[in-house]
């Protein structure tokens, strides 16, 4: 230092100043900023806590009204007015197995049909293919009532009039998940990278090799979530059945081209639940659970499905 | 990856003996341009103009391209080579706004014909990516799809062998054939691609940029294998290295972009094309001279 003697005071003091300055910037934030950030933080936890509320209040009372009526019999024996105690829900549970064997029939080959189109092969630049995607957004928002009284006029009667049975009940019901599938299948599609198409159509691949042997196998782990999710869609599915003829009580096995009228689990437990006497209500609750264990385990196995299999590029 | 550990001795002498090969080939006849003295062509360009939706990405392209050769297609950003490039196997059909004029012969046949089905084409002709984009397949499945799409499944494993040999990938994988191509580093996912279109067994390979995503030892790996190609199969490269452009090729051409009166549209234009050492040593045009020179660019 040439300065002298007097510089190294004053050195020092410009460090202390600069250091008290960064002090002062790294101490706490004002404490109103502290308070405001642990309200919001909290607000936002008791949206998660409201959300979550639902699902637990409804486990909760199913498990305690319930559990008493949770046995084999539930699912192996029909359904009786005269004893509840050994009443189930045999029909029903085939009647939605059959119902949901008929959805997946169409919205597997359909739906990944109708995606492969619109992603693939569609011109986008063209007016009716936008307005297929616009609709296709909007049919996955229409209430399944109105798919209900589409299914009682055009596959119960009218056009189709294939009558009370199990296998219209599954084409309402198709038709209800159907934009749930094209959605997800679509979105499956188009995770894949157009390098690939590229580099197949380069190898003097047609398009429809190369969708059939590069672009389909890629994005199977996300159409077969899609598909799941459309099917637990479906079975929870109530409104529709009852205005397709899933409304009779039923206390025989259903068979999907039957006329004698077919039941399925959601109705079955709104039959249950509307009877005033306790043991039918634990047995709606019973079968509330059976069907919550079920949808739960085929979301799981979606979610399980995607992150196991997804392809990342 | 262990198995990307380079010689660089080997792969010195390789590049030297191929510019030594590269000194030789030119021959005083080729020194009077490339138009001409062609022993055979693979490619004709006839004023050919490239427009997406109406507006030109290139413009009156006349060249020709040598068989066994490689042909380098150097310029700026934006000056349409990649869009020329893909012409030539007709990925440009893939963009429904893309439209091509003029006349392109390949071996003396309208590659734009109204009998020609694109797809043949790019069976013949086929192409390397910028990015190397391997399927989310085995190593095997990659080099064997194109065989396989083709109906050629007899002695499968001897087609996959012979080209990944011929991408010099085979001693690094050979052991692991089955495993995810993703696996690989790069470099080797770049060969694996050369690899997998060499299996079809086309006559032309087309490389857009092939090794702009790689490292300078994979990068040189690449250009010996080029070198190496070019004996079986006739290459078309696309590069804005023009010390790759030097290396490798023995024809270049360089495109520049052209602006029109008003500066408002602009497109590619084909401004020299001659024999690789003339294009870099005594280029007849001023533009090339910059170019090459690094004065613009």
């Amino acid at each position: 230092m040439t300065a002298g003697g007097t510089s190294a005071p004053r050195n020092r003091l410009a460090v202390a100043g600069a250091r008290s300055t960064t002090e002062a910037m790294l101490r706490a934030q004002p404490r109103g900023d502290v308070i405001r950030n642990t309200i919001f933080a909290g607000l936002l936890l008791l949206s998660v806590a409201i959300a979550l509320a639902g699902l637990l209040a409804l486990l909760i009372q199913a498990f305690a009204k319930g559990s008493s009526a949770l046995s084999l019999d539930l699912i192996t024996n029909p359904p009786s007015t005269a004893f509840p105690e050994k009443a189930g829900y045999r029909p029903a549970i085939i009647g939605s197995l059959e119902l949901i064997a008929g959805v997946l029939l169409f919205i597997v080959p359909v739906g990944i049909g109708a995606a492969i189109y619109l992603e693939e092969y569609a011109d986008g630049s063209r007016w009716w293919n936008r307005l297929i995607e616009v609709n296709i957004q909007n049919l996955a928002a229409v209430p399944s009532i109105i798919y209900g009284i589409l299914g009682l006029a055009f596959i119960v009667r009218g056009p189709l009039n294939l009558g009370f049975i199990v296998a219209a009940g599954s084409l309402t019901l198709a038709l209800l998940v159907l934009p749930m599938v094209i959605i997800a299948s679509r979105e499956a599609l188009r995770a894949v990278p157009d390098s690939i198409r590229q580099g197949s159509l380069a190898l003097g691949a047609t398009q429809w090799q190369t969708i059939r042997t590069q672009v389909l196998p890629a994005s199977i782990p996300g159409i077969a979530t899609g598909v799941i999710l459309a099917v637990s869609r479906a079975i929870g599915e109530t409104a529709p059945l009852l205005l397709v003829g899933a409304t009779v009580f039923v206390t025989f096995d259903p068979t999907p081209f039957g006329t004698d009228g077919y039941s399925a689990m959601p109705v079955q437990i709104f039959n249950y639940a509307l009877r005033p006497q306790e043991e039918f209500q634990a047995l709606a609750a019973a079968g509330i659970i059976v069907m919550l264990v079920v949808l739960l385990a085929m979301n799981s196995f979606a979610i399980w499905l995607r992150n196991r299999y997804e392809q990342r590029w | 990856m262990a198995q990307d550990e380079t010689r660089p001795e080997a792969a010195r002498a390789t590049r030297e003996e191929a510019a030594e090969r590269a000194a030789i080939a030119v021959r005083p006849e080729f020194r009077s341009g490339a138009t001409a003295n062609f022993e055979k062509t693979v490619f004709e360009m006839k004023g050919i103009e490239v427009l997406y939706s109406g507006v030109s990405a290139v413009k009156g392209i006349t060249m020709e391209v040598g068989h066994n050769e490689v042909t380098a297609l150097i310029g700026p950003s934006g000056c349409g080579k990649s869009t020329l490039l893909r012409c030539l196997n007709r990925m440009n059909d893939l963009i429904p706004t893309a439209e091509v004029q003029g006349e392109l012969l390949y071996h003396g046949e309208d590659l734009y014909g109204p009998h020609v089905d694109p797809v043949q084409v790019r069976k013949l002709i086929g192409m390397v990516f910028q990015k190397p984009n391997p399927f989310p397949k085995s190593i095997y499945d990659n080099v064997a799809f194109g065989p396989r799409i083709l109906g050629r499944k007899d002695g499968l494993d001897a087609t996959v062998e012979k080209a990944l040999r011929g991408a010099a990938l085979w001693d690094e994988v050979k052991d692991r054939l089955k495993d995810n191509a993703f696996g690989l580093s790069g470099g080797q996912q770049q060969r694996l691609c050369i690899a997998r279109c060499i299996a079809v067994e086309p006559d032309v390979i087309l490389m857009d940029e092939p090794c702009s995503a790689l490292d300078p030892i994979s990068t040189g790996k690449i250009e010996d294998l080029m070198i190496e190609l070019k004996k079986e199969f006739s290459i078309v490269i696309v590069t804005h290295n023009m010390q790759q452009a030097a290396r490798v090729s023995d024809r270049t051409a360089f495109l520049m972009v052209e602006l029109d009166a008003e500066e408002h549209n602009r497109w590619g234009r084909l401004v020299e094309y001659d024999v690789t050492e003339k294009i870099f040593t005594n280029p007849s045009d001023k533009r090339t001279e910059d170019y090459v020179s690094g004065k613009v660019g």
